[in-house]
């Protein structure tokens, strides 16, 4: 009986209450949309760079990550791509090249990563080709071909068939340099990568250092199925390459740890926004103690009357309670919705922001954001609202209690 | 049977500039079943005295006796328990719980007591046919006229089987028609069921109706008669 007066009062004063509640959802829709949409975005910059360039696990020889030289390369690479090709979960492998290098155009240079790639393979494992926004992705018929980010060319001054020079080490140490002719510009949304990333054919790489490109490789990138997929996959390929690890042949690493910044970053943001939801709760917790404290003094005579025919001080305590809650629990219960709402549609449809994308595209994100966030979210955002609202009844709650019956129902209204 | 005695009560009203001796040391005993008025000019204190012998407020000192028992002797705790289960209060206004419809309103108490539903339904429906409002006892306060609702706070009052009921101005609202009205119910349900009505009034109407007088004049009995 208690609970059920509880709620009736929370729509005695209708306006006041769907205020309080209105004020409620919309906290928490802007808090949860908020985080949804940073995840959105921490996610969408993730995939960006996964599906760009690094994939979700890469090889390496354990030398090259320390050194950077390619003399490091994977011997007999071909073996170990075959065996990883086997497991469900893989889409594609890349087996790669790559060398730290200087372009240089008629203008300047700059230091950049070449990237040996075997073109039919590389367009399964990143989507580079179909970034090109001038020219091709390879597929001329000049010999030493190069495709570079958009960034670069701007920066080294160059277009579609212009030359530049690359100049690298040799696998025995020596410097030199060849040739190449821009057969295409890519624009992917990361423009740190644009501006220091040249894709030439493997071959044509391999021959300018000497390498063994039949055999040998630097970098073997895979790319899986699904993201969620990489924890696993990791085990397995650890697993099958247990003996080549142990002597230091392979290294088997997973994006967040070939990048740890992006996965830094976006655990930040993810926190941040959740401070955020904090801060917006708190600051509703004040609406709710106000609203509650106007509702009790109002009712006065009222709670004096119950007191006086025997309510006991910590049923009203409760009641006052569960009346809070009541309150707090409909705005975060609409807010919720509001939120699962907003962010299932925009989930799916994403959100343009083609029109602040320039500045967005230099720290890694796409212009298509799809906002989402873990079921559980939902209902830890439901726990603390209910958190909120018990702490917030205190307060109004004491003052009731320290109400004399003898006064309170002389009071006048 | 002496139910109540108050002994030497007094309740001095300190915070005022002037300290108000609005009960100067009152000694009078109620008997069960009577039917008596509290009578006297506003501010004499009626509704102080009343407040004593409810267990609403402390005594500056004296002391309120009820079956034997020092009343003030108990805990807050307690003697909110005892209020549940010992008195029936109806008040000038307020008495009514504005989201609970009549029939919610006298089971209340009964809930408060742990009563069990069945029980609480059979009385609630006697209570009602009482104070002749069964045909209403869907309705919120809100919708029931003053007298209405004051005969639904006379039975939500008995509906917790009290040893007396106390009633602070009860007709102060009402109209004559509504103030005979319920005065008659009061008066058969005193005379039925034996119920103990002490009021707190300076209406002519209820002092007409009333079995004994008890007249205050600054905190002080000044007559005590038996009509
Ligand atoms: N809380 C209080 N503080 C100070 N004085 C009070 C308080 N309550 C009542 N009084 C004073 O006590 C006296 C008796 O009041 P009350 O018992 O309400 O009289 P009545 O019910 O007969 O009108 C009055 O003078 C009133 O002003
Ligand atoms: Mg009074």
């Amino acid at each position: 009986m208690i609970l059920s007066i509880a709620w009736k009062n929370v729509w005695r004063n209708k306006w006041r209450s769907l205020i309080v509640i209105g004020a409620i959802s919309l906290g928490l829709l802007g808090g949860i949309f908020y985080l949804a949409f940073t995840k959105g975005m921490a996610q969408q910059q993730i995939n960006t760079a996964i599906h760009s360039y690094i994939a979700n696990i890469q090889l390496h020889n354990p030398k090259y990550l320390i050194n950077g030289e390619s003399k490091y390369a994977i011997p007999s690479y071909r073996k170990i791509v075959d065996k990883i090709k086997e497991l469900p979960e893989v889409q594609a492998v890349g087996a790669r090249a790559v060398s730290q290098a200087m372009a240089s155009s008629a203008v300047t240079g700059a230091g950049v990563m070449i990237n040996g790639v075997d073109v039919e393979e590389e367009k399964e494992v990143s989507n580079i080709y179909s970034k090109i926004v001038d020219g091709g992705y390879f597929g001329t018929k000049m010999k030493n071909q190069a495709v570079i980010g958009k960034k670069l060319a701007d920066k080294l001054n160059v277009r579609i068939h212009s030359k530049i020079v690359i100049t690298v080490q040799t696998l025995s140490g020596d410097i030199t340099y060849g040739a190449f002719r821009i057969a295409g510009i890519y624009k992917t949304d990361n423009s740190a990568f644009d501006v220091s990333n040249v894709f030439v054919e493997k071959k044509a790489l391999a021959d300018l250092i000497g390498m063994d490109y039949q055999n040998e490789t630097t970098e073997i990138a895979v790319l899986l199925k699904h993201n969620n997929m990489t924890g696993e996959v990791l085990k397995k390929l650890k697993n099958i390459f247990a003996e080549k690890i142990k002597n230091g042949e392979i290294v088997i690493r997973p994006w967040n740890k070939i990048q740890p910044v992006l996965e830094m970053l976006n655990n930040m943001t993810i926190q941040f926004s959740f401070f955020f939801v904090m801060i917006i709760l708190t600051a509703l917790s004040f609406g709710i103690i106000n609203t509650m404290l106007m509702a009790i003094m109002e009712r006065t005579r009222e709670i004096g009357m119950l007191m006086a025919i025997g309510m006991s001080r910590m049923r009203l305590f409760f009641m006052i309670l569960i009346e809070t809650v009541f309150l707090s629990v409909t705005g975060g219960a609409a807010g919720l919705f509001l939120s699962w709402l907003a962010i299932t549609i925009t989930g799916k449809t994403g959100i343009d922001l083609s029109a602040v994308a320039e500045g967005l595209n230099s720290l890694g994100y796409g212009s298509f954001v799809y906002p989402e966030i873990e079921p559980e979210f939902y209902f830890m955002i439901g726990g603390l609202v209910i958190v909120t609202a018990l702490l917030a009844s205190v307060y109004p709650a004491r003052r009731a209690l320290k109400m004399n019956p003898a006064e309170a129902v002389r009071h006048e209204a | 049977m002496e139910i109540i005695k108050t002994v030497n009560l007094q309740k001095t009203y300190a915070e005022s500039a002037v300290p108000v001796r609005a009960v100067n040391d009152i000694s009078v005993s109620f008997d069960a079943g009577e039917f008596t008025a509290i009578v006297g000019p506003s501010g004499c204190g009626k509704t102080t005295l009343l407040n004593l012998i409810g267990g609403l407020d402390n005594p500056t000192s004296g002391e309120v006796i009820i079956d034997g028992m020092n009343l003030y002797s108990l805990k807050p705790k307690e003697i909110t328990d005892f209020r549940l289960k010992n008195i029936g209060f109806v008040f000038q206004a307020y008495n009514l719980i504005p989201v609970l419809s009549a029939k919610e309103n006298v089971e209340f108490i009964m809930n408060l007591q742990g009563v069990p539903k069945k029980e609480r339904d059979e009385r609630v429906e006697k209570l009602l046919e009482q104070v002749g409002l069964k045909d209403q006892m869907n309705r919120r306060p809100g919708e029931l006229s003053g007298g209405q609702q004051q005969r639904i706070a006379v039975a939500r009052a008995l509906a917790a089987n009290p040893k007396f009921v106390l009633a602070d101005e009860p007709t102060a609202n009402l109209d004559s028609a509504s103030t005979n009205n319920l005065l008659d119910i009061m008066l058969k349900l005193n005379e039925t069921e034996n119920t103990t009505f002490i009021f707190a009034t300076h209406d002519s109407r209820v002092m007409k109706k009333a079995r004994r007088l008890i007249e205050l004049d600054d905190g002080k009995v000044i007559a005590d008669k038996t009509n």
